[in-house]
């Protein structure tokens, strides 16, 4: 600093958005830079390396690489199932195997839609810039503060991912009494860290009419562990100074209580990280607060792609790995047309829809020059939860392309899978393509 | 004792537990606790400071550094276990210009040379200080009614600058601003500073010039020995008496208990409550200028300003209150600053949120500061300090300096201070991360940990062995800003907690060779 103040209210905020002086910075360039080494970011980098793509790099701004299933400790991952750390584990063996560079303790600070990023690491600064750029940044839960739960400031409020990394990676003390809100999968998960800790969990509070899970787990939980599930209830004031001590909920039909505990874990509400493509310019979907893509995996910023959880929030990492694997088959398709254009349209295709009580669906445009049939099935999310029993149903101007019956209920935390070979119906011409909700009887 | 660090020549020393010095003067002296060191030669051969500061706010901080010009034995006092943990932790974090205090008041004299002497200081320390201006936008014709008035007032406090925009000339400065507004002042002057690193410059200059620094140490009576010259106070606190010959209160909140301890009761204090929401860093974009409101007969509304951190601020609320600890933010309160939001700024309310906080004022019965001085009794009370003790806050440590001279206090030839230089937490300013040179000379400020806020390990380490270093998550966020952004946390807070709990068990002697640097 030279002077302390600034006086510019008048001017925009991008003036010193790269006012370090580039010389300051090592310029290099890679073929294919992957920011996020998480299932998505991995998988995507061990493709790409492996179908020949000349440099590979991945960047991840944590000492370690594996993302979110780094600290879960609980089994489910990938195929044959195991535990978050060795699936972490080999998503970074089977990256590196194929020839991709993963860098640790490196950060990506910006990004701009020439794909040029810079980078803050121990060895300094650099700008690389790639001929195309795959944003794998993952998702956060939202903590309290985003939720504007009124109250103190106490400690003891954790996310589960906090939380998880607190006691997996860390060992840390947690407390002795502890509330959790959120009953979706990730609320369990977290119900789980809690035990593992020696936390005795008090309530579990949700907002919804029932939990979001399965009933069996539901069931183990409320039955064998103990865990009451206060359903229809609001956590209404955070109470304690220094350290929490409890809660007040209310129910929705007016009643209210106060629970004491000493640890609160405010699980799901998962949001993206898009904050890189932000900088980019890139447009983001306002109903997943992710960047926009088609099914191509493609932004509005040409040669830049985004999978995984930065789309919507958190899926299964199986899930993430597959899209950073359809997003990889989609950059070597870019690559392959380099320079020609013919593969920068990504804002061309119809755009999808969803009506409520469903939230979101995602990829939410068609590629107009590829299609989809290989990749993996749209994702779509409801806002509320439904009975079992029901459709999903597409249309086009009216025009039925596809009626598909549901198989389970509709769960606020987790995604319905939506096949996409109805696509080859869809009119390129034509205007939105709708995904909506029937209930059982209709039609 | 937790002296941190190790006291070096002429350094005061910062203490979180254990006896006070004036544990040591009593007769008990001799029968003191073993375990800890004799009394610091900076409290005098008999445990008694010349002069104590009750209460380590902005304000409390600032008069001890300008009483540590000076040879004195200096004792600056808090109940809380950080300095600028009450009040000056949650305002609005304006440098204000004194444009529309009431023009003859102590309050205007001192809030216009306090923005004088805190935009040099800041220069000189490091403090991020950003001269965005303000404009005071009307949205209805009594509010554009009442623009000229300000105006004259704003020139009747010595500052000339304000001037009228109508409706065009305003939305071309603020392109984002809700529909609806007609016209607004702009006084460019008003600027925007950091509200952590002000009491912690002052505190670390003081510190380093010799004064003891004590927290953790709530005053709960004051026993006063007679007689001017020999006389001394003494502070029963929580850990143990401390004795002083002369006190200052600036207890902020609690400066009408501290005042009626010492058999004064002069006002009150009703603490009023302000809760802000803080935005993340795109709607940073939205917002150039402090955007505030026109008081009017119907009462004040809240204002949007960018922050020295790269956020939005919106608020505060207003609400006079009884409790003076109710820093809790209600549904009521965060609903209705939303609703006002939206007005001035639709696009804000997309952006996620990133902090709620609530801070309360110390506001009394009257319109002005309150500092009253009683020789007799070796005291000087700084009561009343509002919402502009941050700009004030330097000035009104002059004015208190100059009265405690006036009442007989031998202030000695004054000396310069050490210099200090803060870390820089400005987002318009070079930080390490970005700062190639640095990071070659030490590749810890090349690993960020908090990755919102972009702190690297180097700066959480600097923190940690800072002059005033943090007891816990919060003293470091506000050191640092690390586990201040949007994830508050998710990320970063288990590395963040295990690089703080290292430290603190490091400095208590259980784990010398802890720290992973």
């Amino acid at each position: 600093m030279t002077d302390g103040t600034t006086r510019d209210g008048d001017h925009a905020r991008d003036d010193s958005a790269r006012a370090d002086a580039p010389a300051a910075r090592r310029a290099r360039t890679v073929d294919v830079l992957v920011i996020g080494a998480g299932p998505a970011g991995l998988t995507a980098a061990a493709e790409l390396a492996a179908a020949d793509c000349g440099t590979v790099e991945v960047l991840e701004r944590e000492q370690h690489t594996g993302g979110i299933p780094r600290h879960c400790a609980h089994g489910g991952f990938g195929t044959p199932w195991t535990s978050g750390p060795r699936y972490a584990t080999g998503l970074l063996r089977a990256a590196e195997r194929a020839g991709a560079v993963v860098r640790t303790s490196v950060t990506a600070t910006d990004l701009d839609a020439t794909r040029t990023v810079d980078v803050t690491g121990p060895d300094g600064l650099e700008r690389i810039t790639a001929r195309a750029v795959v944003l794998a940044t993952g998702a956060r839960e939202r903590p309290r503060s985003a939720r504007l739960v009124p109250g103190t400031r106490p400690a003891g409020i954790w996310t589960t991912g906090e939380l998880q990394q607190a006691v997996h990676l860390y060992g840390q003390h947690i407390g002795s009494r502890a509330v959790v809100v959120g009953a979706e999968p990730v609320g369990y998960t977290a119900l789980d860290t809690l035990r593992r800790a020696g936390v005795t969990v008090v309530a579990q509070v949700t907002e919804a009419p029932a939990a979001q899970v399965p009933p069996l787990r539901a069931a183990d939980s409320r039955l064998r562990h103990g865990v009451p599930l206060l359903t229809h209830t609001t956590v209404t004031e955070i109470l304690g100074r220094g350290r929490l001590t409890g809660i007040r909920v209310r129910h929705d039909d007016g009643r209210t209580t106060q629970l004491p505990c000493d640890t609160l874990v405010f699980t799901g509400d998962f949001v993206p990280e898009p904050e890189l493509a932000r900088a980019a310019g890139i447009p983001l979907d306002r109903a997943t607060r992710g960047p926009r893509v088609d099914t191509e995996f493609r932004t509005a910023a040409p040669g830049i792609f985004a999978a995984g959880n930065v789309l919507r929030g958190a899926e299964p990492a199986t899930t993430a790995a597959a899209e950073g694997r359809a997003a990889a088959a989609a950059v070597r398709r870019r690559l392959a047309h380099e320079g020609d254009g013919t593969h920068d349209l990504s804002t061309r295709g119809p755009a999808l829809t969803v009506t409520a009580p469903l939230r979101w669906i995602t990829p939410g445009r068609l590629a107009e020059d590829v299609r989809p049939a290989d990749g993996p099935p749209f994702l779509v999310r409801t806002a509320e939860p439904r009975p079992a029993g029901a459709f999903l149903v597409v249309t086009q101007d009216g025009r039925t392309l596809h009626r598909e019956r549901v198989r389970g209920p509709l769960r606020t935390g987790t995604s319905v899978p939506l096949p996409s070979h109805w696509t080859r119906l869809v009119d390129h011409a034509g205007g939105t393509v709708q995904v909506a909700w029937e209930g059982r009887g209709v039609g | 004792m937790t002296a941190t660090p190790a006291t070096r020549e002429g350094h005061g020393t910062v203490t979180r537990n254990g006896p006070l010095p004036g544990a040591f003067s009593g007769p008990d002296a001799a029968s003191g606790p073993d375990a800890v060191s004799a009394p610091d030669a900076a409290s005098g051969s008999d445990g008694t400071y010349d002069i104590a500061v009750i209460g380590a706010g902005v304000v409390g901080t600032a008069i001890a550094r300008e009483l540590a010009r000076h040879r004195l034995r200096i004792a600056l006092v808090d109940a809380a276990p950080d300095v600028g943990d009450g009040t000056s932790k949650a305002n609005t974090a304006i440098l204000h210009t004194g444009f529309d205090a009431t023009p003859g008041t102590l309050e205007a004299r001192l809030v216009r040379e306090g923005h004088r002497r805190l935009t040099a200081y800041a220069a000189e320390c490091g403090i991020p200080v950003e001269t965005v201006g303000a404009l005071l936008v009307a949205w209805d014709q009594e509010q554009l009614a009442a623009l000229p008035a300000l105006a004259a007032k704003a020139e009747a406090n010595g500052y000339d600058a304000a001037h009228l925009l109508d409706a065009d000339a305003l939305y071309a400065r603020e392109p984002h601003l809700g529909p609806g507004a007609l016209g607004a002042l702009a006084v460019p002057d008003e600027s925007i500073i950091c509200p952590f690193t002000t009491p912690l410059a002052y505190a670390t200059q003081a510190v380093r010039a010799g004064v003891d620094l004590h927290l953790n140490a709530p005053v709960s009576a004051i026993s006063s020995a007679p007689g001017a010259e020999q006389g001394r106070h003494t502070l029963h606190t929580a850990r143990g008496p401390l004795h002083a010959r002369w006190l200052v209160n600036a207890a902020g909140l609690h400066a009408d208990t501290v005042d009626r301890m010492l058999g004064r009761s002069t006002f009150t204090v009703t603490p009023r409550r302000g809760q802000l929401v803080v935005f993340d860093k795109p709607a940073r974009a939205f917002v150039r200028h402090i955007l505030l409101p026109v008081p009017t007969a119907l009462g004040k509304g809240v204002l949007v300003a960018p922050t020295v951190f790269g956020n939005v601020l919106l608020g505060p609320t207003a609400e006079d209150l009884d409790d003076k600890t109710a820093t809790t933010s209600t549904a009521q309160g965060l609903a209705a600053l939303r609703a006002q939001g939206a007005r001035i700024l639709p696009e804000l309310l997309d952006e996620e949120v990133t902090a709620v906080y609530a801070g309360l004022r110390a506001a009394t019965e009257e319109d002005d500061y309150r500092i009253d001085t009683w020789p007799e009794q070796r005291y000087v009370t700084v009561g009343g300090i509002r919402s502009t003790g941050l700009t004030a806050s330097l000035a009104l440590a002059a004015h208190v300096t100059g009265l405690l001279a006036e009442a007989g206090l031998d202030l000695g030839a004054p000396r310069a201070l050490p210099a200090v230089r803060m870390p820089n937490l400005g987002e318009r300013f070079p930080r390490p991360y970005q700062d190639a040179a640095c990071i070659a000379e030490d590749p810890a400020y090349g690993q960020i940990v908090c990755h919102c806020e972009r702190v690297t390990r180097g700066e959480i380490r600097d923190a940690l062995d800072s002059t005033v270093p943090p007891a816990a998550l919060e003293g470091l966020r506000r050191r640092t800003r690390a586990r201040g952004g949007r994830c508050q946390g998710f990320h970063c807070g288990p590395t963040l907690r295990d690089l703080l709990e290292r430290e603190l068990a490091g400095r208590s002697g259980e784990l010398k060779e802890s720290r992973p640097w």
